[in-house]
């Protein structure tokens, strides 16, 4: 393999696990809030106990997260040398910012959270949990406005030293591309934490031991989780995709696997591109429908891929494919085991129905996975630039960094995160596994390490 | 402009240094001085609630640093590729053990951490003493302001250097030396009875170590790159921060056996800031040297970005550096003190 494709996947693989943390920090960090507020405005001591239970469980995810997005700062400067080099001006502001505004306000409150129950008023408590909620939504800003300039470059301009530089902080903040794929990708993290949090409630329910809890996990993050997983897709995937049709109309003409421009563009439910002849075999298609959602009128016509060079088009492009049609398939199946969750709940059933039960806790690893496929979605849709429109991704990696180097790097980055699985995994068992009742008053050491 | 944000990436390292210095510290010397489970948990303890807050000082000095130097941040991670992802690694064998040693209760997990947690606090300073030493001596830049350092030639300086020469080594040596001087001090302060004494009278051993160390020092940097004084020469005032390392060297020894703790652990501060701004003054308005001839260096005029990034950055800089401070002086605050006045009223 060559050297650019070596970082290309050290940065891919290195990112997407990363990934799997944050998401449920962010989400997770919003639902014990809600516990706290809860416990604040029933006097209801079970509720205290419930958040503090979770935040065992957020220390280590929390943890996990720190330690693997300390080696995505450094990439860019390792692996993405010449990237770095032209465009810091411009995304070295909001990452530098994520640093100032939201790693300190994390890290220094998290402590508070964790340990300072006893000594804080109830309110200054929750007010920790609150703002360490805060500082992991502000970190989760300030990184897909980074991501946005990417997709879609506005309020910069060029250097005579070849460099773009920020020519308006405004603009660079209010990119209406940043905002829509902030709230998308948000709504997602809760929709991760709503599934982990009623997954945990069915088991506990299902198991029938700390079934009290189990009913409030289950309450909590079935209501959160149908709220979150419907304005999932309406309104702001329905908002991006709009967005992503008019700026990068390549990348959307790719992952509906249209190869050919159409009046009343039918949407492809399922199939497999072929991009050696141009078509999809096995096709599931519905007439008329991509031109709706795109357009709103069903006789528009949709831009094909036979409208733009070949050399414009995403690089995997099969690839790109099934990650926005599992993205979207998930999505889809989400909302309905909510709503039936939901109308459970709310006649009184949802206790007794064991095999909706059972699917909530079959379920929490598919928005992992549907996170995970919509920024292959995104980041391969913006192949074959780095810079949509202003720098192609072959000419940003390290060139004096060798392909052998980067493989072996990389491979220490399996390694190493093949470890923090387990111990993932382990931890978070033995947590679900000792309960809610349990977590008073054991030994700890850390700041992030629960009780 | 450009010097200020120079003095503003400095003052951060300086600030990193000075924090996790003394947790790092701590983890290079536990394992010498906490022997028994109960000690060694106090040692973490007297970390836990704010080693991760002092870890983001290096985050957020290298966020300054890639947007106010995008070509210096571009070429010295490039080039020092190999020894940054091992210290990724270890900073993340690191975060582990201090946070997951807790969560089992069971002596062979406890010391499994312990061992992870003091090899890679240890080899973490050796690194970062390196790298100092690496900037010091230069890297060999070429033409288009990239190199790629190997992790060892012939352990020569000159113009094709290794990551690790006898030069840099010795600035390896140096910074254990040095914070584990301040980690020990910072842990006789959090800490009573044995363990105590033990890291007192470690910090009594070390105190001679470091003079010395600091004084072998000054000659090799100049045999390493002989220019170096020339800056001193050229402003006469940055002759300051030699004369404060001066007054540290002599103050610590006699403060440390006079059992004044916590000007002890406050002079090694001074001197720790006193040391790189050192280093600074002598570099400015050099970012990174070039071995191959000063033409290629990565200087402050070529690196900068552009104006109107630089005028918006030091706005919101400023205000987050100010509510930083708020955070860190109310967690110091509340777990001021020896660690066993906080600990058991820890809470869930
Ligand atoms: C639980 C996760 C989840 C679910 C169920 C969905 N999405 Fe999504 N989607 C994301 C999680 C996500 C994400 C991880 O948050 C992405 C990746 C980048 C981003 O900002 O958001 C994303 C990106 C993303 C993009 C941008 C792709 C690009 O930038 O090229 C579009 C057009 C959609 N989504 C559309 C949808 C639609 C129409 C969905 C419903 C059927 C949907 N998403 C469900
Ligand atoms: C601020 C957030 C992010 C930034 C700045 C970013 C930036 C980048 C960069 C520089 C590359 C390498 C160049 C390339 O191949 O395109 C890349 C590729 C990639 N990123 Fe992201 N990324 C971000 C978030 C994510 C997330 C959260 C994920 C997934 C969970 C992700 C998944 C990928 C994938 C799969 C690739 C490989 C694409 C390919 O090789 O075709 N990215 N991204
Ligand atoms: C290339 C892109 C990325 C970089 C450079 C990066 C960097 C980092 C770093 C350095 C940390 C540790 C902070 C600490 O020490 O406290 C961290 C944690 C975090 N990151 Fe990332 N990250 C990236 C992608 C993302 C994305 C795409 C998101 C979400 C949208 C995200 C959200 C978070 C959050 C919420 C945390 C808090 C800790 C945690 O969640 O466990 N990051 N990131």
């Amino acid at each position: 393999m060559d050297a650019l494709t070596l970082h290309r996947i050290h940065f891919a693989f290195t990112i997407t696990y990363h990934y799997l943390f944050p998401q449920l920090t962010m989400g997770l960090a919003l639902l014990i809030v809600v516990l706290k507020t809860m416990a604040l405005r029933t006097n209801d001591e079970r509720y205290d106990v419930a958040a503090r239970f979770w935040a065992g469980i957020f220390a280590v995810n929390f943890l996990l997260g720190v330690v693997t997005g300390i080696p995505m700062e450094f990439q860019f400067g390792t692996n993405w040398s010449e990237f770095s080099r032209r465009t810091g001006g411009v995304i070295g502001q909001p990452l530098a910012m994520e640093g100032v505004f939201s790693f300190f306000l994390e890290s220094s409150f998290l402590g508070l959270f964790l340990f300072g129950e006893k000594r804080l008023s109830r309110l200054a408590h929750w007010g920790a949990a609150f703002l360490v909620c805060l500082g992991s939504w502000i970190s989760g800003f300030f990184i897909i406005v980074t991501d946005a300039w990417m997709q879609h470059p506005v309020a910069y301009h060029l250097l005579p030293n070849g460099t773009y530089e920020v020519s308006s902080f405004w603009g660079l903040m209010m990119n209406p591309w940043a905002w829509l794929q902030y709230i998308h990708n948000q709504c997602a993290a809760v929709v991760t934490a709503s599934f982990v949090m009623s997954a945990v409630g069915a088991f506990y329910v299902l198991q029938k031991r700390s079934s009290d809890y189990g009913r409030i996990f289950l309450k909590v993050g079935v209501i959160a989780g149908i709220v979150s997983c419907m304005l999932q897709i309406f309104p702001t995937g329905d908002l991006h995709g709009k967005y992503v049709a008019k700026h990068q109309p390549v990348a959307i003409a790719a992952m509906e696997g249209l190869f050919h421009s159409e009046k009343g563009a039918p949407m492809v439910l399922m199939g497999q591109p072929d991009v050696e002849n141009q078509k999809i075999d096995n096709p599931l298609a519905v007439n008329d429908v991509l031109s709706f959602l795109i357009y709103g009128t069903t006789s528009a016509e949709v831009q094909g891929l036979d409208q733009f060079p070949r050399d414009q088009w995403p690089t995997t492009l099969p690839l790109l494919f099934y990650a926005y049609h599992i993205m979207a398939g998930l999505g889809t199946y989400f909302v309905a085991i909510m709503a039936l969750a939901a109308f459970l709940l709310w006649r009184g059933k949802l206790e007794t129905t064991r095999w909706v039960l059972w699917c909530l806790l079959l379920s929490f690893p598919f928005p992992y996975i549907a996170n995970i496929a919509g920024w292959m979605t995104a980041e391969i849709g913006r192949q074959p630039w780095l810079v949509y429109g202003l720098m192609r991704t072959s000419e940003g990696y390290s060139k004096h960094v060798g392909a052998g180097t980067s493989l072996f790097t990389l491979l220490g980055f399996l390694g190493m995160y093949s470890v923090l699985s387990i111990l993932w995994i382990v931890l978070v068992y033995n947590a679900i596994q000792k309960g809610p009742e349990e977590t008073p008053n054991h030994e700890h050491t850390g700041t992030l390490a629960g009780a | 402009m450009g010097m200020l944000w120079f003095w503003i990436v400095a003052v951060m390292l300086a600030a990193y240094v000075v924090l996790d210095g003394f947790d790092l510290g701590v983890g290079a010397v536990m394992l010498l001085v906490a022997h028994t489970d109960e000690e060694r948990k106090q040692a973490y303890q007297s970390i836990g609630p704010v080693w991760d807050g002092n870890e983001v000082w290096l985050l957020a000095a290298g966020g300054t640093l890639f947007f106010a130097f995008p070509l210096l941040y571009a070429s010295a991670f490039s080039g020092f590729y190999m020894p940054l992802m091992i210290v990724l690694w270890l900073l993340i064998l690191r975060g582990l053990s201090v946070e997951l040693r807790g969560h089992v209760h069971d002596e062979m997990w406890h010391s499994f951490w312990d061992v992870v947690f003091t090899f890679s606090s240890g080899l973490l300073i050796i690194f970062f003493g390196a790298a100092l030493a690496n900037v010091i001596r230069g890297v060999p830049i070429g033409p288009d302001s990239y190199f790629y350092l190997s992790l060892w030639t012939n352990w020569r300086t000159g113009a094709n250097p290794g990551i690790l020469d006898w030069y840099t080594v010795l600035g390896g040596v140096l910074a254990l030396l040095a914070l584990s001087l301040h980690g020990s001090l910072y842990l006789a302060l959090k800490t009573e009875g044995d363990l105590h004494d033990r890291c007192y009278a470690l910090a009594k051993r070390l105190g001679p170590a470091v003079v010395i160390g600091c004084l072998v020092s000054i000659p090799a940097t100049v045999i390493a790159r002989p220019n170096s004084l020339a800056n001193y020469e050229k402003h006469p005032a940055e002759f300051l921060a030699p004369v404060t390392v001066a007054i540290c060297l002599v103050l610590l020894p006699i403060l440390i056996h006079k059992g004044d703790e916590l000007r002890a652990f406050l002079t090694s501060c001074a001197l720790l800031i006193a040391m790189l701004c050192g280093a600074a003054a002598g570099l400015y308005p050099v970012l990174l040297p070039s071995t191959l001839g000063s033409q290629s260096d990565i200087t402050m005029a070529n690196a900068l970005a552009g104006p109107h990034s630089l005028k918006v950055g030091l706005v919101w800089w400023s205000i987050g550096i100010v509510l930083a401070g708020i955070y860190f002086t109310t967690v110091y605050w509340l777990f001021r003190g020896k660690v066993s006045s906080y600990s058991d009223t820890y809470g869930h």
